[in-house]
């Protein structure tokens, strides 16, 4: 069959240029998702090159050389961020859990509404803001200490591991939650014995997530821990501590490349954690999902 | 509730104890959800009154004055204003269309075997640590546009106003250009679920009309999912807006009103981040308070307007 | 039979009679379909003209064949309905007719359909002009969130048919029996309409662009009877200008408006594979007063499903 007096065919000027127009926005569409996936790779790369010359044993065991000679590493960093995120860990998982129990068992709906709305409007505060509320609120006058950034962090952390926790346990099936009232148990036992264990996999999910993203983020700890004496490995909360961002930003802005190097193995050391905790984080919370509906 | 028959073997004791229990739970968990909205209100309180000095010193006259003099002790944010609002502004002038069409590509137009892993890639973006971008900004960025965009840009585009000037390795376009790779995964991840929402009849029947894929989007999805978009373009503007690490890492902190987009300049929370930790005097830190204040009104108000479009959006969809 | 005992033949006619009046009242449906169906003056075979022609068409999603093997003709101003229980593929087979098929990933189209002679799953063939002349009507109505006059006018804009848009709206809204009821809120949402005038809105959709075909999909299942009543009255009215396929569950109301009706069935294979089958073709009065198929006749006497 020819295509001549084809009705089918699209013909005329206006036809075509439709066609072409939807045609034309595709592959800008594709374009942009493939700009956005080259960046990451450019980002991750570049990072990973040139942090790669830096990466040796020293570098994870030794603190920073004096007067930023060559040699010398992060140790005192790497565990003074371990030290940071866990107090911050520690004060924003219960928090966390506790409001997400609340808004779920005992809060009325509006309530709950409202509770949902504070947590996404701090979400949504500048970081740099809650680095100023936590020095003005436990710096002034004491001084810099982990456990002030630890504070700090453990702010940013609350609303994901609350909204996370929260999702999770409205996922848990209605009919485990009025089996358990059933038997006579009251509302604690319930939630202690039943939801909690089914929750348990998105609970941890969420908090692993919570804490990649808090190990990364430099500006609580700016005004809270970034001053601290001498390089050695400190672990007195209540002292300052090191930390991998702040190495990262007071060496990036530094003339010398030795410092820059370090810099980059420190971001990559970061990158690889936050990377790992995200990626970690999303299969853990498909595997979560996949569960808690079969329970159902 | 009756508890007589199913408990009625469980020792007094024990009963008497899970109810305490109960009790005690609710009462933990509302202490947390108190303890949340005294936190809210110890934010407030707390930055303000850092700021407190300088509100009453300058009032809202902070607002327009276009100073920054330690010697003389007087401060204005208005060059940290319009620093802030044009990284903001140009980060979501290039983020936004970017970000809708890959929320459209991911929703739309992918083969299902790509949709997860691009997806994730784009996500992954917004995990990177600001500082780490900011590090890449400074050390590879910054260069680049410096040795190679900016010199095409003014001789091409130089005819533009403020797109004239002399190139620098920092300054507003690395800021943008950061600000804009931060912006982009927030606006692309809300996209891709809105566009997913749209009910499959209703983008079948304008397909059935004969409309092209894009023609559908453009009459159909995406009217029908506008206010979400709006949402989503708020959440960006916050970000942008309350982005200090990286910023201030590739923005140059400079004092003056920046001549073109490759001056150096400064915006509100970049100034906030360079300074506050060591101020000449307790004006100047109150001042850059009064800047964090700004900051979070503006961060409350994006905000709390994104969460009640959102409301307005699921409630209408519940209603129908 | 002489071996049957007094009491026994007593209890077998007296089982027998609930059977005897399920066959009555089977033997009463089919007569009312046919009262039904007898309504309809069949055009001679020589005068039917073809729109689409079906040879050897099998649909299938992901390499399942959901219908199999189909042949058969669309002939122009007539309605053609196709019935048969749920899971044959009548929905399917419908939406290969205008390529929303195409949609649906793994889609694949075997054999030969054709509109006028032209192929239309042709290589040069674009879909959206296919979408122009053949039109659809869904099983929910699924009016746009615009006004009412922006819901008709939308496929008008998209092909440019811009010139007296209102007179076309005006015309279309007419043609689908909704103008006098909404012409004075032409600006209102058509979200508040209730789903009787919203299917209608639909109609007139697709009317507007003035398709030669207009498929449409179990159009009134989710509406009230007083609704459906008027669609039907609606579609009678329609095939006067428009050719018309009309996929329903409703046996009646193929029979109400259907001049030839397509009977499709379940074939199960070895294997345990289900596909859809076109079982009979044919004007609707013969389909329901005089079978040719078993199964046929299994279906329209409501012996099975």
């Amino acid at each position: 069959m020819s295509a001549v007096g084809n009705p089918l065919v699209s013909r005329g000027r206006r036809a075509r240029r439709r066609k072409l127009t939807g045609q034309i926005m595709e592959v800008l569409a594709t374009a942009a998702a493939l700009l956005a996936a080259a960046a990451l790779a450019i980002v991750i790369i570049t990072v990973a090159k040139r942090a790669a010359p830096a990466l040796n044993v020293d570098f994870f065991t030794q603190n920073a050389a004096p007067f930023g000679g060559a040699g010398g590493g992060i140790e005192n960093a790497i565990v003074g961020t371990l030290i940071i995120t866990g107090i911050a860990t520690a004060i924003a998982l219960p928090a966390g859990v506790l409001l997400a129990i609340f808004n779920t068992e005992f809060a009325p709906r509006r309530l709950a509404d409202l509770i949902s709305l504070t947590l996404n409007v701090l979400a949504g505060v500048p970081t740099i803001v809650i680095g100023v509320f936590i020095f003005a609120l436990v710096v002034v006058g004491r001084g810099q200490s982990a456990f002030a950034g630890s504070l700090g962090l453990s702010i940013v952390m609350l609303p994901l591991v609350a909204r996370a926790s929260e999702e999770v346990l409205r996922l848990v099936p209605s009919h485990l939650r009025e089996g358990g009232m059933a038997l006579g148990a009251t509302r604690a036992r319930t939630v202690i014995t039943v939801i909690l264990p089914t929750a348990i996999g998105g609970i941890v999910t969420a908090t692993i997530v919570a804490v990649a993203r808090a190990a990364g983020e430099t500006a609580p700890l700016l005004f809270t821990t970034s001053i601290f004496v001498g390089t050695a490995v400190n672990t007195d909360p209540s002292q300052a501590m090191a930390s991998i961002p702040m190495v990262i930003f007071s060496y990036s802005e530094s003339p010398d490349p030795h410092a820059q190097q370090q810099a980059w193995a420190a971001a990559l050391v970061l990158v690889a954690v936050v990377l790992v905790g995200s990626i970690a984080g999303r299969l853990l919370s498909l595997r979560t999902r996949r569960q808690i509906e079969q329970v159902r | 509730m009756t508890t007589e028959t199913p408990t009625s073997h469980i020792p007094l004791s024990a009963r008497r104890r899970w109810r305490l229990g109960d009790v005690l739970l609710q009462g933990i968990a509302g202490a947390a959800a108190l303890g949340l909205a005294a936190l809210m209100v110890l934010l407030v309180v707390e930055v303000v009154g850092q700021a407190h000095a300088a509100l009453s010193e300058f009032g809202l006259g902070f607002l327009h004055t276009s100073v920054w003099n330690t010697v003389k002790d007087t401060y204005g944010a208005l060059d940290l204003i319009f620093g802030t609002l044009v990284t903001a502004a140009v980060a979501l002038l290039i983020a936004v269309p970017l970000a809708i069409a890959i929320g459209l590509f991911l929703s739309e137009l992918a083969p299902r075997a790509l949709r997860t892993p691009v997806g994730t890639m784009v996500e992954l973006l917004a995990a990177i640590p600001s500082v780490v971008l900011g590090l890449w900004g400074i050390l590879v960025l910054g260069p680049f546009l410096n040795e190679h965009v900016e010199p095409f840009m003014i001789a091409h585009l130089g005819f533009v106003p403020f797109l004239d000037g002399f190139p620098s390795p920092v300054g507003l376009l690395p800021a943008c250009l950061i600000l804009t790779l931060m912006v982009v995964p927030i606006v692309a991840s809300i996209s891709r679920e809105l566009f997913t929402s749209v009910p499959g009849e209703l983008k079948q029947g304008a397909l059935a009309l004969g409309a092209t894929r894009w023609e559908m989007v453009r009459g159909v999805a995406m009217p029908q999912v506008s206010g979400g978009l709006v949402a989503a373009v708020m959440l960006g503007f916050g970000r942008a807006v309350g982005e200090a690490i990286a910023v201030t890492q590739v923005i140059g902190g400079s004092l003056t009103r920046p001549d073109s987009i490759y001056a150096p300049a400064d915006t509100m929370a970049s100034r906030l981040a360079a300074q506050y930790a060591g101020t000449a005097t307790s004006l100047q830190k109150s001042s850059l308070a009064y800047l964090a204040v700004i900051l979070l009104v503006i961060s409350l108000l994006t905000n709390v307007a994104a969460q009640v479009i959102v409301r307005r959006i699921q409630r209408r969809l519940g209603h129908r | 039979m002489s071996t049957v005992s007094e009491p026994d033949r007593a209890e077998r006619t007296e089982a027998a009679q609930p059977e005897d009046t399920t066959d009555a009242v089977l033997q009463q449906s089919q007569s009312k379909l046919g009262e039904l169906a007898a309504q309809h003056t069949p055009v001679p075979e020589e005068q039917r003209e073809p729109v689409l022609r079906l040879d050897g068409v099998t649909v299938s999603y992901s390499g399942a064949p959901a219908v199999c093997d189909v042949t058969m003709d669309v002939f122009r101003y007539q309605v053609t309905a196709f019935i048969g229980p749920s899971g044959c593929g009548k929905t399917t087979l419908l939406r290969s007719l205008n390529r929303m098929n195409d949609l649906i990933t793994g889609a694949t189209v075997d054999g030969r359909i054709t509109y006028h002679g032209h192929d239309l799953y042709g290589s040069a063939v674009d879909p959206v002009e296919v979408r122009r002349r053949i039109g659809m009507v869904f099983q929910r109505p699924n009016p746009f969130p615009k006004s009412i006059f922006d819901n008709v006018a939308f496929g008008l804009r998209l092909h440019g048919m811009k010139d007296n848009l209102d007179e076309r709206v005006e015309t279309a809204l007419s043609k689908a029996a909704l103008w006098d009821e909404v012409k004075d809120r032409l600006n209102k949402s058509a979200l508040a309409l209730s789903g009787g005038q919203q299917q209608r809105l639909c109609i007139a959709r697709a009317l507007a662009i003035e398709p030669e075909i207009v498929l449409m999909d179990e159009p009134a299942s989710a509406l009230d009877p007083i609704a459906t009543q008027r669609i039907e009255d609606l579609v009678g009215e329609l095939k006067r200008d428009y050719t018309i396929v009309i996929v329903t569950h409703n046996m009646q109301q193929a029979a109400r408006v259907a001049d030839m009706t397509a009977f499709f069935s379940v074939d199960v294979k070895d294997g345990g594979h289900r596909n859809g089958v076109l079982v009979e073709y044919a004007p609707t009065a013969d389909l329901f007063i005089r079978p040719a198929d078993s199964r046929t006749e299994a279906y329209v006497t409501g012996r099975f499903g």
